[in-house]
């Protein structure tokens, strides 16, 4: 039997809500064209920058499409040679997980450790943390350049050093394929001011009583940092996780100016020395540059993106999911 | 029904009658004689030089607007192809465009980018044999002539003369094989069997010793006749190449064992001097011998004048020693885009900055590489050099070549470079298939072109 519910009959928390008078239609709408005309800029933008362009690459990635011609609709064909045809797309693959594996890691405990040391000083702190993290001040290709000349093998000071330290065949770096991509987890180690800095923040947030209460206790200093210190950061490690997989999958600017300044390449034969030596140095997205814009295979391209796109959410979600069993929020919130 | 015919019928009217020239459209004759009346054109044109060069460049347009006074030039530097492809499928291209990227001609010709020259040719009257006959392999694709060479590079061997003094040889080698008895001579090693000074290095990847150049040394092909199949796997020249890399590194650099070698060699090249700068290997004698470009004698006139080197055509398979002279050549091109805004006026540009003696010659003794008409080669103007002349004449071989354009840009280079990287250190061992492997990445990229 239907139910008519009169305004009188509200109870509880809508009780209230339910006795305020409805506004005019007239001044809703008014209300709402208002909010509707500030928020504009953003919804344009979004529209016209970020869906639009979206929603094309995804068409375009279903075509063939150079930039030459006007697209041609090809079905799912980008995606299966890229899967059973495109070596070059394992090998990019491959290699950007492997500075997502090892670099990322490196850079988060590196980051802490950095950040610890950084909280010992008593006196000139701030000096210590201007100068370290100076270097993620530094344009990345310039960065890549200068790597590239202190690890040269020939006449670079890395190796002369490791030389006068009896070491007779030191790493060819980035002109050798096994240790190339060590110098670029090399380079973003020297560029970690911005997890430190974040992690630092972190450190300073821990609680003084909890490391009391842990001296109390007898805790080792060992077990401060399990129990303790690495609990109450393990936002900031999430945080630091989830940007650093976003930001490996996009690795270009250094890899590229590594690669090219290595083998002595210019823009202009960029392209059958790209990722060199022996395609260590090729990563997803200079693959993704190199078909777009240098073999003008722009529907290809597209379709490297979307995958790009699609893996690099899936691993955020991943993370994300694991987080709840690892990530402590001091209030009891977090990702849900 | 019918209203909605005619309104559309108008609008297609109108949009023909507003379509500028250029795109698909016959070209117009331009009348060029003296008495004629002509409204005042802007050209533009795009390309890729910058700094130094860009200016020398800038400067030929003097001589193209006295001849045509009413056509004034602009001229933009710094442009590379994704910029004008861009501005081409946008509908804003220049009227002339210039590219490095030889290996794009295909792309260009097939898709139209650039237009097919060969109506203007024909209307024209042009003169093509005015260009070595090698030139029209590197600027047409699919019977399209879409482009024009403005200048060209030419490959071949620097040697250091003091060294080949020392070492007791009189000519530089003209077969492979004396080509590693030489190296051979000339290489020095460490006491830790490092090696001090290599003879030559044919490592691909260093300096200009590149997978276009090997196979040009061998006359390797790329394709079948209609460059629908890969020639890397068929072709047994390719096969001869990698055995003789293989071969040469075990005999200079490995005692006879190719290992050896190959990890000596790559330490070796890892040290090398930048290319372009006062570090390069020819110039602290890390090397005696080296494959290079022509552009190199000005290099090292400016970089190192006092060095004691000379230049000639690369040594050949010994089979092959009655075409030595030949080598690879190709360099900038320059063309008209599709949607070119002024075609008459940027026909007359194009001929201009091909032909024009003056021109070209101006730009060979300025940034020194090799011009591209007959006449120009011939011309006194021409500031010549022993070294210079070297390549001056392995353009005007009727062997030399680029290799063959396809449809699927440099990516057979990158397929091939690949194998090739594992081949050079040892990693791939098994030629054949690596082989049969690149052949067939080909295949497969050449049919996702064709699709």
């Amino acid at each position: 039997m239907a139910t008519t519910v009169t305004t009188a009959q509200h109870v509880g928390p809508f009780a209230e809500a339910a006795a305020v008078p409805r506004r005019p239609r007239r001044r809703n709408i008014g209300r709402g064209l208002t909010v509707l005309l500030f928020m504009a800029p953003w919804i344009l933008g979004f529209l016209g920058l970020v869906l639009y362009p979206m929603l094309s690459s995804l068409y375009f990635s279903f075509t063939k499409y150079s930039l030459l011609e006007d697209p041609i609709w090809i079905g799912t064909q980008n995606y299966s040679f890229m899967f059973t045809k495109d070596p070059f797309f394992w090998l990019a693959f491959r290699n950007t997980v492997w500075i997502i594996l090892v670099g990322v890691p490196l850079r988060v405990m590196f980051g802490i450790f950095t950040a610890w040391l950084l909280t010992l000083p008593r006196a000139g702190s701030k000096t210590y943390r201007t100068l370290y993290f100076l270097p993620t001040m530094a344009p990345p290709a310039a960065a890549a350049l200068a790597f590239v000349l202190i690890f040269n093998p020939g006449f670079g000071p890395i190796n002369q050093i490791l030389q006068s330290f009896g070491m007779k065949n030191p790493p060819l770096w980035f002109y050798g394929p096994n240790s190339s991509k060590w110098g670029l987890a090399i380079l973003g180690l020297w560029g970690v001011g911005d997890a430190m800095i974040i992690f630092l923040a972190g450190l300073l947030d821990v609680p003084r009583h909890l490391y009391e209460a842990a001296d109390i206790e007898g805790a080792t200093g060992r077990q401060k940092f399990r129990f303790v210190t690495l609990p109450m950061i393990s936002p900031v490690i999430f945080f630091s996780l989830v940007i650093g997989v976003i930001y490996g999958f996009q690795l270009f600017t250094q890899a590229y100016v590594a690669s090219l300044a290595a083998t002595g390449s210019t823009v202009n034969d960029a392209a059958s020395n790209l990722g060199a030596p022996q395609g260590s140095l090729l990563f997803y997205s200079i693959y993704l540059f190199q078909q777009g814009f240098q073999d003008f295979r722009m529907g290809y391209a597209s379709a490297l993106a979307w995958i790009l796109f699609l893996i690099t959410m899936l691993c955020t979600l991943v993370i994300i999911r694991g987080s709840r069993r690892w990530v402590h929020y001091q209030g009891g919130g977090g990702f849900r | 029904m019918r209203r909605w015919v005619g309104v559309l019928a108008t609008f297609a009217l109108l949009a023909a009658a507003c379509t500028t020239g250029g795109g698909d459209d016959a070209p117009s004759v331009i009348d060029t004689g003296g008495d004629a009346s002509h409204e005042p054109v802007v050209l533009e044109i795009w390309g890729a030089w910058t700094g130094r060069e860009l200016e020398q460049f800038n400067k030929i347009f003097d001589g193209f607007t006295e001849q045509y006074p009413w056509i004034t030039v602009e001229s933009k530097g710094g442009v590379g192809d994704p910029k004008i492809l861009a501005a081409i499928n946008s509908g804003t291209a220049p009227d002339v465009v210039l590219s490095f990227t030889l290996d794009s001609v295909g792309q260009f010709c097939e898709s139209g980018a650039w237009q097919d020259l060969n109506p203007y040719i024909e209307q024209s009257d042009f003169d093509v044999s005015q260009f070595p006959p090698s030139v029209e392999a590197y600027t047409s694709f699919a019977d399209s002539r879409c482009a024009f060479p403005f200048l060209t590079d030419a490959y071949g061997l620097y040697y250091n003369t003091d060294m080949f003094d020392e070492a007791g040889i009189s000519e530089p080698p003209t077969t492979l094989t004396e080509l590693q008895e030489d190296a051979k001579k000339l290489t020095e090693f460490n006491g830790d069997g490092s090696i001090k000074r290599a003879g030559f290095v044919p490592w691909l990847g260093y300096y200009e010793f590149s997978i276009p150049n090997l196979a040009n040394i061998f006359g390797a092909t790329w394709y079948n006749d209609d460059v629908t199949e890969s020639a890397v796997a068929t072709d047994p020249l390719w096969k001869a190449a990698f055995e003789w890399q293989h071969e040469f590194i075990a005999d200079v650099y490995g005692d006879g064992d190719f290992q050896t070698g190959a990890d000596r060699l790559e330490r070796f090249v890892a040290g090398a001097g930048d290319e372009f700068s006062t570090a390069h290997d020819m110039y602290t004698e890390r090397i005696a011998m080296n494959l290079d470009g022509e552009w190199r004698t000005a290099f090292i006139a400016d970089e190192e004048p006092n060095l004691p080197y000379s230049t000639a055509p690369f040594p050949l398979p010994d089979d092959q020693a009655d075409e030595y002279g030949r080598g690879q050549i190709g360099g900038t091109i320059i063309g008209m885009p599709k949607g070119s805004p002024h075609p008459a006026e940027a026909w007359l540009l194009l001929q201009f900055m091909a032909t024009d003696t003056d021109t070209l010659v101006y730009m060979a003794n300025n940034v020194r590489n090799v011009p591209t008409t007959l006449e120009a080669l011939e011309s006194p103007d021409l500031d010549v050099t022993p070294q210079f002349q070297t390549f001056l004449d392995i353009f005007e071989d009727p062997n030399s070549h680029y290799k063959e354009p396809s449809a699927i840009g440099a990516s057979d280079q990158n397929i091939v470079q690949a194998f090739a990287s594992r081949w050079e250190v040892g990693k791939q061992t098994d030629l054949d298939a690596g082989l049969a492997d690149a052949a067939q990445q080909i295949d497969d990229q050449l049919a996702q072109a064709a699709i």
